[in-house]
């Protein structure tokens, strides 16, 4: 029962603040929101037992990507959107097409079958704690890939220097 | 095992990607526009690792570690495009942005 509640009131509120997020008129206001919505996600994590990513969401998401984006609102001039209007015109037409999709995703997981259990259960991640045997599985299974990422994230750091450098002169 | 059925987390990860959409949707400001991105990445990433715990499998996890790295990486090199862009045209507003429309 007891987890039952801690869910529902995860759930509960990570609807809500996420709709509070997109609808907010003030930008800061919505990024505020969303601080608190990532911090209720990294805390569903944990009842997943996902210690290390609920870390990682707290500490990526909340502490770089929506530094970030404050960052770029509070840099630039973003007054005007008090002016216009908030929404487009037609948003209750796009409201329906998001609910069929809703709809649709929600018929297909009655459908869901899950697949046979691995060998990573709760006992085997709690004898060898879960960053160790994350780490594990990533650096043995997973190494190219980690190095494809390593790339990854070191080609928008130079394309993110040239992009914002280059007009400057002008 | 958890007793909360796998079936909610995965529904809650779909309302969190379709809230998402619909602020992709509905909204026309930039910034609001990669905040509802990130928005549909944490629902998949909710349903990643929610199937990763029932199947006991720690690929989900490996899976979720690579799209916060990616979605880092989009945020940057995104938000690099937000500045250039309003270099040119200082306008948030993602209608008036038509320089390449013929």
């Amino acid at each position: 029962m007891l987890p039952k509640l801690f869910f529902g009131y995860f759930a509960a509120m990570i609807t809500i603040l996420s709709l509070l997020a997109i609808t907010r008129k003030n930008l800061v206001h919505g990024i505020m929101w969303m601080l608190l919505l990532f911090v209720h996600i990294g805390g569903l994590y944990l009842f997943l037992n996902a210690e290390f990513i609920a870390a990682i969401q707290i500490i990526v998401y909340a502490g770089a990507i929506l530094v970030l984006f404050l960052f770029v609102v509070l840099l630039l001039n973003v007054k005007e959107e008090f002016k216009g209007r908030r929404f487009i015109s037609s948003w209750q037409g796009r409201g329906f097409v998001a609910a069929a999709l809703l709809l649709g995703i929600m018929l297909v997981l009655q459908y869901a079958v899950i697949a046979p259990h691995g060998k990573y259960s709760i006992e085997y991640i709690q004898s060898e704690t879960h960053t160790k045997v994350l780490g594990t599985v990533l650096f043995n299974e997973y190494v190219f890939p980690f190095m494809i990422l390593a790339l990854v994230l070191f080609v928008p750091m130079i394309a993110a220097v040239v992009l914002a450098v280059k007009g400057r002169k002008a | 095992m958890n007793p909360v059925p796998l079936t909610w987390y995965l529904m809650l990860g779909a309302v969190v990607f379709i809230i998402g959409v619909f602020g992709f949707l509905i909204r026309r400001n930039i910034i609001m526009m990669f905040m509802s991105i990130e928005l549909m990445l944490n629902g998949v990433n909710i349903s990643l690792l929610a199937l990763s715990h029932y199947m006991q499998d720690m690929r989900g996890q490996v899976l979720v570690f690579f799209v916060i790295a990616c979605a880092g990486a989009g945020v940057a090199v995104g938000l690099a495009l937000v500045i250039a862009a309003f270099r040119n045209k200082p306008t948030p507003h993602m209608d008036e942005m038509d320089i390449l429309k013929g």
